[in-house]
């Protein structure tokens, strides 16, 4: 008769960004069931609506996650768009959609990094960090910072990209592009990546589709669902599908997420060609009053935005789903059944960013 | 030219609440998240989405005694949202299959975001 | 050979010089749009407070019967709300970051002196 232990991970480990508690049922080395539970990094920044202006707000909202920040904030500015329904020019458009692409870039470089340190391999870590400083150099050459970007504001961006500036761009995300085409080769066809990430972690697609996945957990079980087909800022006007993968497993998504790397550089270059002239900021005056869920896809997913203003300043109710909340019940059932050793691939393949679930 | 979704949205009784959710799993609709706001009464919003369209129902509750039957029987995923809300909001939800009984989140403060403690913040 | 698909990496960056800066030896070169800190020219102020009230997190002081403009370094989170706002374009956002203090309560105050009265040159 095996015994059964019960093993705590987190909220601190080396493995894990940010601090996440899960209690590991264990019989004999096999996880039997995981009971999360959060909290740790809890600030109640919804409350803070009732204090700041509808204005302010965006500062606040971009600084919910470190890794996100940009595709946060830009959400906002949507939502309030969406309630006192303000056209915005094209221009500020496709500026939003340049950056929205190079955060997902150096997103994904910093998950490849991570992953590769929870399966102990150290120095692919150290290597995708290194092609991120030089995305991060450019972002803060074009916005002034290099994780809190600042730029976007209700009705619009906050500056603008000259077309020198585009060009520089485009001259340095090709380098970029090709020394990142080096690293998921080794992803792909490294044996150790491979003995270490196929077929752990499965997830069926009717699994995943009944248990409330988003994001790349969603793509790589067969599902074709990206919320960037909805049509926001100027994805109508590129070319593009979303990237599915049919295995499952923790190796189909590390491949849907690099194969997404290559889909932003492909963006930003079809973005930066097609830009119009114009203005990118319109001015925005009076109050939100109504209801909009305004639906964006982050890096780990797609996340909802949920503003109700009434006609005051402050608004009434801000919510935030994000896509980490609601990829937890399909992380708890992925871990049934699985080895203790493979507990730290499987919890970062859902691509865990903790203070975005916990605002 | 920016995109503005039209969201249908639904107002119905809680004692529809499961009958409704079950017909709209049978439809093939997954739930995308569960939203509270609360000021003079509590109003639920449950949003689900099929082929990138949103369909919104709301259930409204009183600030006295808010008590709301849970839907993880047709989607078991419902069982985050609905320990949230009463971990923070101080909801009680019947029927919960994963019931973790106020301990989900780990805060200093119990139901931070209920009316009583509502006014602004220091 | 799939074991050796990471040795074009590693061969380049042994034989190349290393990704990192020998600091403090070799000082980083800040970009023109870096948001560093924030100054001030003194002497064009007019102590309207409309910056005061702009700012999202009260780091800026101003006070008018002492002609005194005072920032708290450690509040400021270089938004650049404030220079956006300013009507007399004295505000300027330097790409430097403001150096580190050891302790809190150390805010950089710049007071305007009384100018005599001249002419000014054509």
């Amino acid at each position: 008769m095996a015994t059964r232990t019960i093993i705590p991970f987190g909220p601190q480990h080396p493995v894990l960004p940010e601090p996440i508690h899960l209690d590991l049922v264990l019989e004999d080395e096999r996880v039997v069931e995981a009971i999360p539970s959060i909290g740790f990094i809890h600030r109640g920044l919804e409350k803070l609506v009732e204090k700041k202006d509808f204005f302010e707000m965006t500062y606040v909202a971009e600084r919910i996650c470190g890794i996100c920040s940009f595709i946060h904030g830009q959400s906002y500015c949507q939502a309030i768009e969406g309630v006192m329904k303000v056209d915005v020019p094209d221009r500020a458009l496709y500026l939003r959609t340049i950056w929205g692409e190079m955060s997902r870039i150096h997103s994904h470089l910093l998950w490849l990094g991570l992953f590769a340190d929870a399966f102990g391999f150290e120095s692919l870590f150290m290597h995708s960090w290194r092609v991120r400083e030089k995305l991060l150099d450019i972002i803060e050459e074009t916005t002034g910072g290099r994780v809190i970007f600042g730029s976007c504001k209700i009705g619009g961006v906050r500056r603008d990209i000259d077309a020198l500036g585009l060009k520089r761009v485009e001259t340095e995300l090709r380098t970029i592009e090709k020394q990142s085409f080096e690293l998921t080769e080794v992803f792909k066809k490294d044996g150790s990546v491979k003995r270490r990430t196929v077929d752990v972690g499965m997830l069926s697609k009717e699994e995943a589709v009944s248990l409330g996945a988003v994001g790349p957990m969603l793509r790589a079980s067969g599902v074709s669902s990206d919320s960037r087909k909805l049509g926001y800022a100027a994805y109508a006007n590129l070319n593009w599908e979303p990237v599915v993968e049919t295995a499952g497993d923790c190796y189909a998504r590390c491949m849907v997420r690099c194969r997404e790397l290559y889909q932003s550089f492909d963006l930003i270059y079809q973005a930066i060609a097609k830009i119009p002239e114009g203005p990118f900021d319109v001015k925005v005056t009076g109050n939100p009053t109504g209801e909009y869920f305004a639906r964006v896809e982050q890096p780990r997913g797609e996340v909802i935005y949920y503003v109700k203003g009434n006609g005051s300043k402050n608004l009434e109710r801000f919510r935030v789903r994000t896509p980490t909340f609601a990829n937890v019940p399909p992380l708890v059932k992925t871990l049934a059944g699985c080895e203790l050793a493979d507990v730290p691939v499987i919890v970062l393949t859902i691509d865990p960013c903790i203070s975005c679930t916990e605002r | 030219m920016v995109h503005i979704e039209n969201q249908p949205l639904v107002i119905i009784d809680k004692g529809q609440l499961v009958e409704k959710a079950e017909q709209m799993s049978k439809e093939g609709f997954r739930l995308v998240a569960i939203t509270c706001a609360a000021k003079d009464n509590f109003e639920l919003t449950y949003s689900f989405d099929k082929e990138y369209k949103l369909n919104n129902i709301r259930v409204v509750l009183p600030k006295e005694n808010p008590i709301v039957p849970s839907i993880t029987k047709p989607y078991f995923a419902a069982f985050t949202y609905e320990n949230e809300l009463q971990d923070l909001f101080g909801i009680k939800v019947t029927d919960l299959a994963l019931d973790f009984k106020g301990t989900f989140y780990k805060l200093s403060v119990k139901t931070p975001f209920a009316p009583q403690t509502q006014g602004p913040v220091k | 050979m799939a074991q050796m698909s990471i040795a074009k990496v590693i061969l380049r960056s042994v034989l190349s010089r290393p990704a990192t800066r020998l600091y403090p030896v070799e000082k980083r070169a800040f970009y023109k749009n870096t948001r560093g800190s924030i100054s001030i020219d003194i002497a064009k102020c007019i102590f309207c407070s409309i910056c005061q009230k702009k700012c999202p997190t009260d780091a800026i002081v101003v006070k008018k019967d002492e002609k005194s403009w005072e920032i708290n370094r450690l509040r400021c989170i270089t938004c650049n709300a404030c220079v956006d706002a300013c009507p007399k374009k004295c505000l300027n956002m330097e790409n430097m970051y403001s150096p580190g203090v050891v302790k809190k309560g150390a805010d950089d105050k710049f007071t305007q002196e009384a100018k005599p009265k001249e002419e000014n040159p054509q």
